[in-house]
């Protein structure tokens, strides 16, 4: 009677938290629900981890306090990473806690494993290939998020890490080798429960995780980052078949389907397909340009100062401010956000583009603006502004380039071209903030730079645009 | 197929339905244009300008028996009920200003020559069909014309000077109603170097005042007249006292009043009383573009120009027709694109799924089609998108349209068939495996049971995926961050598995210990990801 109850209540429980769940997606869909989707989504997650707690017939033993260290303590450990992060460091952060759900779902599959089918031997068939799926999705999860979080970073255990994806050779054989192996594994361990087929599996899963990631370029890693997201939720969904727990099935197929059309959308931003950011067809492109320069763009670029800026915007009706990741390694939104101030307030017309894959994660942007207090009703989607920019007077380029190259529109053989791109040169002048003249993270020139509308002001984004607001004030 | 442009009889119009650059385009277009001897004339395009395009100019009669009529200003009904458009063909077509909600006698005579009629006045004002909306083009001209009729009365400078004789102040210029004309207006006055200001009821055209340089002026009052279509609707007693209060005061300061108010069928709104223009100074000027519908000053006598105590008040009516040669340059330009729209010379025909040109079907073949049906796929109020048009301008307005959205690229787009058949197929694969690996578990009682089970999580699984889509599908692409942040504290959930595996009753297990290291992961991840989310979506403000 005492277990039926406890079954009956942890159903209702499961329901309550996977309809909250659901109710919070919902409400991050729009910015005037969201606070609240959040808050459905903590409810959702404290009535499933107390419902699970408080039924659990072997949880109320002497090593309960291990527990209860674990999950206070890895809630702590959460906060303070979540209070500490800065708001440029969202990415690696994102990207690390898809890590952790990669892990613990290798974990929950070891923990099922090692302990067996209760009387000393191997799991029952089915459920060793369900743990064996979830700590093989678990793995690819964990391996590719770590690697992620150490391209986003720059560095990883120390060690430089570039942006540039890393092809080997026969790289898609690699990776069919590496399937097929992990089939054979799978097919050791859940023959009889050989547990070095789990062990190997893991093994090969997590190398497959490091090259999958690694084989993408730069410039593709919102939608990594995405994709891991969707990794993520189909790992706990795994788990959920494993256990036989239907609140782990439904929580991960939401998140994995989320995941997966946040991907779906920025490969359409930048109408490319899905299969082709995922296999790392693309960082190839930039490799195979001839040497010396044939497909350089010709001409001269034309230099700015920040005293010479700020005259033009003095004169400007209408501004547009493209931010990209410079923006975002050179904290410079809060200098952005004073300029725009100070424009605003001697009425000139200010706006923010942003195209859909500006930075390093879906949205990246509007959350660096919005940190920097920057009112959302002036940051427009490509779609909204790309018909203003002929009567811009002047557009300012802050660490972005490959989302306003010109190359995607005119030049057919550029690895970009038909991606929709922000069309910034039909403004009437256009200013390029870079730090440098190198090629964009897709490792693309940009024709831009030589264009007659344009003037370059080099320099870090943050004193530059310092610079201008000086200068503006003067 | 032939077009014919006649002249216009109406007395004081000088323009006519296109220029000679038009004419030739139309020709390009595999046209046949007959031009009506003298019609050019009063625009200042002679006949020899037009024949030098390709057209032929020829008597009245053979312009008028063309197979498509162009024309600037509705055809002259007689008092007996016959109306020039008799001179047409049965069966032909009318293409011309009309107001079909005023001549209810003209649409009679234009229905007896079974005539397909199109009235550009009704041209609809969405953004596809801007290059076609002539209301505005005039709008425009008219606007600009205000300035120069202003200038013209006025005793002194517009702009401000500092000469060897002394200090000229600049001219400070008022203009009510900030649509096409209104801003036409006021770039036309900033042009010559005055100080102007612009009212509106709409605070949302502000940001067009302003960046023509000029000054908004609004009453502090919470009511937005943003009304249908882009015209202003009428407001509140409250509103309206605390505007009056506010032209009283501005009466005393300015030198020049354009006003361009005007209510869709209605009388022009009166807002410039007697009182306010006995508060200028003597030699100020007040220019009324809605004279035509009875004026928006009260001593405006429509089509005149007065003095009343000094200050000077032009009623003209015809302000666009004053600057000829332009404006037939944009009506016919405005037609050469709506001819364009119904299929140009080649494919000229009466599209009524066009939502461009359905609207301005009057008569087809003599059968009455105004108004239209309202169009299924209807744009956004305009303002709702920017740059709303105008405070009821002279004409409407619309000045930028807003920019459609392309759905080709557009983010957060709908599902696209293919997906929903791929995603479907896919299910359908899984299903049949999983039917097959039924039939096959069959044989062993404890995997049948096993495999019931797994169907019944699958059938949840695939359920689960569905609302997932269904959910996020409409993301606001600025959100994608935070969403991203809360679905990877929710995939957490991971932590029931921890939470379960955990069985701290017994001797220590192995298997114990890595479900406890699986929830300090777990946990980790929802605090830091609900947190995060929280701190992003604090950051968030309008």
């Amino acid at each position: 009677m005492q277990f039926l109850n406890s079954q009956l209540l942890i159903n209702a429980a499961y329901l309550v938290a996977a309809v909250l769940f659901i109710l919070s997606l919902r409400g991050l869909s729009s910015q005037e629900t969201a606070r609240r989707g959040n808050l459905y989504g903590v409810i959702g997650m404290v009535i499933a981890m107390a419902a699970t707690i408080a039924t659990n017939p072997h949880v109320a033993g002497k090593f309960h306090s291990f527990l209860m260290i674990a999950v206070f303590g890895g809630g702590v450990i959460g906060a303070v990473m979540a209070a500490r992060v800065a708001m440029t460091g969202m990415p690696e952060l994102v990207a690390l806690l898809h890590s952790f759900v990669g892990l613990a779902a290798v974990l929950v599959g070891y923990s099922l494993d090692l302990l067996g089918d209760g009387a000393g031997g191997p799991p029952h068939l089915a459920h060793r290939i369900e743990i064996y799926i979830d700590v093989w999705i678990g793995a690819i999860t964990t391996t590719g998020s770590v690697l992620a979080f150490g391209k986003l970073r720059g560095k990883l255990l120390g060690k430089k890490i570039s942006g540039t994806p890393l092809l080997l050779p026969a790289r898609h054989w690699l990776n069919l080798a590496m399937l097929i192996g992990s089939i054979a594994c799978a097919y050791i361990y859940a023959k009889d429960g050989n547990q070095i087929g789990l062990h190997i599996g893991t093994a090969i899963a997590g190398v497959l995780g490091v090259h999958l990631v690694a084989a993408i370029g730069g410039a593709d890693m919102p939608v990594v980052v995405s994709m891991l997201n969707s990794y993520s939720g189909w790992t706990a969904s795994a788990a959920g078949f494993m256990l036989g727990n239907d609140l782990l099935i439904i929580t991960g197929a939401l998140v994995g389907s989320s995941g997966a059309i946040l991907s779906y959308i920025m490969c359409r931003a930048m109408n490319r397909s899905i299969w082709n950011v995922i296999f790392g067809g693309f960082g190839a492109a930039p490799a195979k340009k001839p040497e010396g320069g044939a497909a350089q763009p010709a001409g001269e670029v034309q230099e700015i100062d920040a005293p010479g800026l700020a005259e033009q915007l003095k004169e400007a009706k209408s501004v547009v401010i493209v931010p990209g990741y410079g923006m975002a390694v050179g904290r410079a939104q809060h200098a952005v956000r004073e300029m725009t101030e100070v424009l605003r307030n001697r009425g000139v017309n200010v706006r923010f583009a942003i195209h859909p894959v500006a930075g390093r994660l879906p949205g990246h942007m509007n959350v660096l603006l919005a940190e920097a207090n920057v009112p959302y009703d002036i940051v427009l989607e490509m779609d909204e502004i790309n018909g203003d920019l002929p009567e811009t007077d002047v557009v300012m380029v802050i660490g972005a380039n490959d989302i306003v190259n010109p190359a995607a529109e005119d030049d057919p053989t550029s690895p970009i071209a038909g991606m929709p791109v922000l069309q910034v040169w039909k403004s009437k002048l256009v200013i390029v903030n870079k730090r440098s003249r190198a090629a964009g993270y897709a490792g693309i020139d940009n024709p831009l730079f030589y264009k007659p509308v344009t003037k370059m002001l080099f320099g870090d984004a943050k004193d530059a645009v310092e610079k201008v607001v000086t200068a503006l004030k003067a | 197929m032939k077009l014919g442009i006649v002249k216009e009889t109406r007395p004081e119009e000088r323009r006519v339905a296109a220029s000679p650059a038009v004419v030739a385009k139309w020709i390009k277009g595999g046209w046949e244009v007959a031009v009506e001897r003298g019609a050019g004339d009063s625009a200042n395009f002679p006949d020899a300008q037009f024949e030098a395009a390709g057209a032929k100019v020829v008597d009245r009669p053979e312009a008028w028996g063309a197979d498509i009529v162009v024309k600037l200003r509705p055809p002259v009904v007689h008092p007996d009920g016959t109306c020039e458009a008799d001179q047409m063909r049965d069966g032909a077509t009318l293409v011309s200003y009309i107001f079909p909600a005023e001549s209810p006698q003209l649409l009679e005579c234009l229905a007896k020559k079974k005539l397909t009629v199109l009235a550009m006045d009704q041209v609809p004002r969405i953004s596809r069909a801007q290059k076609m909306d002539a209301l505005s083009s005039m709008a425009n001209i008219s606007g600009y014309r205000a300035v120069i009729e202003a200038a013209n009365r006025f005793g002194s400078f517009f702009t401000g000077q500092i000469t060897a004789a002394g200090k000229v102040r600049p001219a400070k210029v008022l203009i009510i109603g900030a649509g096409v004309a209104g801003l036409a207006s006021l770039g036309a006055a900033k042009g010559l170097g005055a100080i102007v200001r612009a009212f509106d009821v709409r605070p949302s055209v502000e940001d067009q005042v302003k960046s023509l340089g000029g000054e908004f002026l609004t009453v502090k009052i919470q009511e937005s007249g943003e009304g249908q279509g882009g015209y202003a609707k009428e407001m509140s007693k409250e509103f309206l006292d605390a505007e009056y209060a506010l032209f009283r005061e501005q009466a005393k300061d300015v030198d020049i009043v354009i006003t361009t108010a005007l209510i869709p069928g209605k009388p022009a709104p009166k807002l410039w009383f007697t009182d306010m223009v006995e508060l200028m100074k003597p030699g100020s000027v007040v220019v009324d573009l809605a004279a035509e519908k009875g004026g928006n000053c009260e001593v405006t006598k429509p089509g005149e120009v007065i003095v009343h105590k000094g200050v000077t008040i032009v009623g003209y009516t015809d302000l666009a027709s004053r600057m000829p040669t332009v404006a037939s340059d944009l009506y016919g330009t405005n037609l050469l694109h709506f001819l364009d729209e119904m299929g140009g010379a080649a494919g000229h025909k009466i599209d009524h799924e066009n939502d461009a040109v359905r609207p301005a079907l009057v008569l087809e073949g003599g059968e009455k089609k105004w108004p239209a049906p309202p169009m299924k796929k209807a744009e956004p109020p305009p303002a709702a998108a920017k740059p709303a048009p105008a405070l009821t301008p002279v004409a409407p307005p619309a000045s930028k349209p807003a920019p459609a959205k392309s759905h080709g690229h557009g983010h957060a787009p709908s599902p696209p068939s293919k997906t929903v058949g791929m995603v479907m197929a896919g299910i359908g694969i899984l299903a049949a495996i999983a039917f097959v690996a039924l039939r096959y578990g069959k044989a062993d009682a404890y995997a049948s049971e096993e495999t019931r089970a797994l169907l019944q999580h699958f059938t949840v699984f695939i359920m689960a995926i569905f609302v997932g889509f269904q959910v996020v599908w409409n993301v606001t692409p600025a959100l994608h961050t935070p969403l991203m942040s809360v679905t990877n504290a929710i995939s957490g959930i991971i932590v029931v598995g921890g939470l379960l595996g955990a069985r701290t009753d017994g001797p220590l297990h192995g298997s114990t210990l890595v479900a406890i290291a699986a929830t300090l992961f777990a946990t980790i991840n929802i605090a830091g990801g609900f947190l995060v989310t929280r701190r992003m979506l604090a950051m968030f403000r309008k």
